[in-house]
């Protein structure tokens, strides 16, 4: 019993070192952590692209006659904010629908070209082929072709950010 | 045994992992080891923040003039955290220099570095010359004005030095100017070099520490010696606690500065540098002409051979901590200099030039409006219009949206609704602005401009410029001169104006302009003093 009664004041006091100890590091280690992963994972604020490019003109389009079309766009790259030259295919659907396809396969971001011959787009990296209006032929394409926002004013096609096509599988 | 006790033995017996952390647990230490003995674990631990964070920072920072800039502005604008983890990295500099002074302030009026301690304690003098280095080389990475200027003058230091100074000067790449070599240099020396240096330092510092043991105190050698942990290592994490807390404190509340882009050719700029170093600046100014050498480099390696040389020169017994008279009073001596040094460095400091106050880590598209413009930012803050309306992105509140809104109207229409707004849109519990026709146009012609994108940026109008630009309307410059584009050719137009004249020059032109240039017919303008302050610092950080 004396023992005990001994050893008890040495142990609550080894009890309360060890739990700031353990709590005061727990507490820097959480402080460290939430910031370096907040700064590395959650999305820089978007400094917002100038909205509208003009690419071109789109008055002697033919019906489902695709044409690249360039343009030059300020684009924001980190901290860099540069002008580049961009590409679309332009594709005159029906006379009231025209679309631009962002001009990269949805595989793995080949550039990919018309087809005179069999009026398809083709991906020469793995073979993917999208018809005219963008949808998945055949090959390992996993969506059709991605799109830009348009808008016509004037005969002149505006072109606005690029927009993921939704997959077709879900 | 359980299986969590068999795996440690199996680490144990492979790795020697768990001896090895209890050997240094376990250690002995003298029976007075105490609070006064946590300094070179916080320095430690603040080293390791550094690199932490260094290394994020570096995972978002272009280590080239020109981009470093844009890209920190990145980071303290636009990356999440972004801010902090600078704030975290600008401000443990400063703390580690202070954690680092007081541990060697304790070492030296305990006389720990006495024999066999010696080679410990040059360590530490080395360390705390990395400490230093690090300061002055990651003082140019932003490359703003501050870090600019205040580099010149300190490789023209390091130029200076004696036989050597040539040399230095092509190591640091700045025969020339400072410029693109000297930023790689100083980048290099910063990220790859001086780490490495202060780890293996480190490594033999705390193995020599362990070597001989904690010093002891007089009247150790009849106590019985105690362990590091518990009790110790209690001690250390809790100064470690205290000391992370005001880092983070400061790294959130305390804005770090970021000026404008470095400008070689900006004659204005006043450098100054790091407040660990002003001690330094201001003995250089003390010797002047032949004898500058003596201030730039003669005193300050005399005074780090002297710390080399300590525990030389002070060979005596181990005494007790009050009973080292001498040591304390060379140490108050010691912080009488620099306190006055530094007092004397920072009274002397002329006040900043108006552009130092712009915090260009935020949104500076308010530079570009027009006097008319800006203004309008006045009477929405005095009228307190965003009370009833949200101004791009924020929480809906009762009145519309003025950043979306206003595109579609035109002036007229909205001076109209200022005046009776219930007359314009039937039904608006908004009160009618009491303020004349030419300021309900300024009012007006600020909300035209205003649109989803720049209202931030507008929001950050800092008050000066705000009132200066409402003098600067009350009193029609715009009828003789043109801001930004806008106003008469009548005078001169009053961007640059920053380039061609001084503020005082500004003061005196505004009381007697004939005075100044003969033959102007600007009338003289009575401001308050208040309103003087306010009307040149708009003047001064017009953009060019």
């Amino acid at each position: 019993m004396q023992q005990v009664a001994e050893a008890a004041p040495q142990t609550t006091r080894r009890r309360f070192y060890l739990t700031f100890i353990y709590g005061l590091w727990g507490a820097i280690s959480a402080a460290l952590a939430a910031p370096a992963f907040i700064y590395l994972f959650l999305p820089p604020k978007m400094r917002r692209e100038s909205d509208w490019v003009e690419a071109g003109d789109v008055s002697k389009l033919q019906l489902k006659n695709p044409v690249e079309m360039v343009f030059r766009k300020n684009a924001v790259d980190g901290w860099k904010v540069s002008s580049e030259q961009q590409t679309a295919w332009v594709v005159k659907l029906s006379d009231q629908q025209i679309v631009a396809f962002g001009p990269q396969c949805t595989h793995l971001g080949c550039a990919y070209h018309w087809e005179e011959r069999s009026s398809e787009f083709l991906c020469p990296c793995h073979s993917s082929v999208f018809s005219v209006d963008g949808k998945v032929v055949s090959g390992p394409a996993p969506r059709p072709l991605d799109r830009y926002d348009t808008k016509i004013e004037n005969g002149k096609l505006l072109l606005g950010a690029l927009r993921e096509s939704r997959s077709l599988k879900s | 045994m359980r299986w969590k006790e068999r795996a440690l033995v199996w680490l144990d017996h492979r790795t020697g992992l768990e001896t090895a952390v209890r050997n240094f647990l376990y250690e002995q230490i003298p029976a007075s080891s105490s609070w006064h003995q946590v300094f070179g674990s916080v320095a430690l631990f603040l080293f390791l923040v550094q690199a932490f964070t260094g290394a994020l920072l570096a995972f978002n920072y272009a280590p080239t003039p020109g981009d470093a800039y844009n890209s920190l502005r990145y980071i303290m604008a636009e990356v999440t955290g972004g801010r902090l983890m600078r704030g975290l990295h600008h401000w443990g500099a400063s703390m580690m220099i202070v954690v680092v002074v007081l541990h060697m302030t304790q070492v030296f009026l305990y006389g720990a570095y006495k024999k066999p301690r010696e080679a410990t304690w040059i360590a530490g003098v080395f360390l705390l010359l990395l400490t230093l280095a690090y300061g002055l080389t990651g003082y140019l990475l932003p490359w703003d004005n501050r870090a600019y200027w205040g580099t010149v003058v300190t490789t023209r230091i390091a130029a200076q030095a004696p036989l050597i100074g040539p040399y230095l000067a092509r190591l640091l790449g700045s025969q020339g100017d400072v410029g693109v070599v000297t930023f790689a240099r100083f980048y290099g020396l910063h990220v790859l070099l001086l780490p490495p240096a202060t780890a293996l330092l480190i490594v033999l510092h705390v193995y020599l520490v362990r070597k001989h043991g904690v010093a002891p105190a007089p009247g150790d050698e009849a106590r019985l010696p105690k362990k590091f942990f518990p009790e110790q290592a209690f001690r250390d994490t809790v100064a470690i606690f205290i000391a992370f807390v005001i880092l983070f404190v400061m790294a959130v509340v305390v804005r770090v500065p970021l000026e404008e882009l470095a400008d070689p050719t900006d004659t204005s700029y006043i450098p100054r540098p790091e407040w660990y170093f002003l001690f330094l600046f201001q003995t250089l100014k003390l010797f002047t002409g032949p004898l500058e050498m003596v201030g730039a480099v003669v005193l300050p390696t005399l005074a780090i051979l002297t710390l080399v040389l300590v525990p030389f020169i002070d060979r005596g017994r181990m005494r007790k901590v009050t009973k080292r008279t001498f040591a304390a009073g060379v140490l108050c001596l010691a912080a009488i200099g620099w306190t006055g040094l530094t007092a004397a460095a920072v009274v002397t400091t002329p006040k900043p030039a108006v552009a130092e106050q712009i915090d260009f880590s935020q949104p500076t598209d308010w530079l570009q409006l027009s006097p008319v413009e800006m203004a309008g930012i006045g009477y929405f803050r005095q009228e307190n219009c965003a009370s009833c309306h949200t101004v791009g992105d924020g929480k809906p509140k009762i009145g519309p949206d003025l950043a979306r809104i206003t595109i579609h109207k035109s002036a007229a229409w909205m001076i109209q609704h200022f005046k009776r707004p219930s007359a314009m849109v039937p039904g608006s519990a908004m009160p009618p602005i009491a303020l004349s026709g030419a300021q309900l146009n300024t009012l007006a012609a600020f909300l035209l401009k205003l649109n989803p994108r720049n209202a931030e940026a507008l929001a950050s109008a800092p008050e000066f410029a705000v009132g200066g630009a409402l003098i600067y309307q009350k009193n029609q410059c715009g009828s003789c001169h043109m801001v930004n584009s806008v106003g008469m050719k009548v005078g001169p137009p009053l961007n640059g104006l920053k380039r061609r004249r001084t503020e005082d020059w500004v003061e005196r032109h505004f009381q007697d302009p004939q005075a100044l240039s003969p033959g102007s017919f600007m009338p003289a303008y009575k401001f308050t003093p208040t309103e003087m302050q306010k009307i040149v610092a708009y003047l001064f950080v017009l953009p060019e």
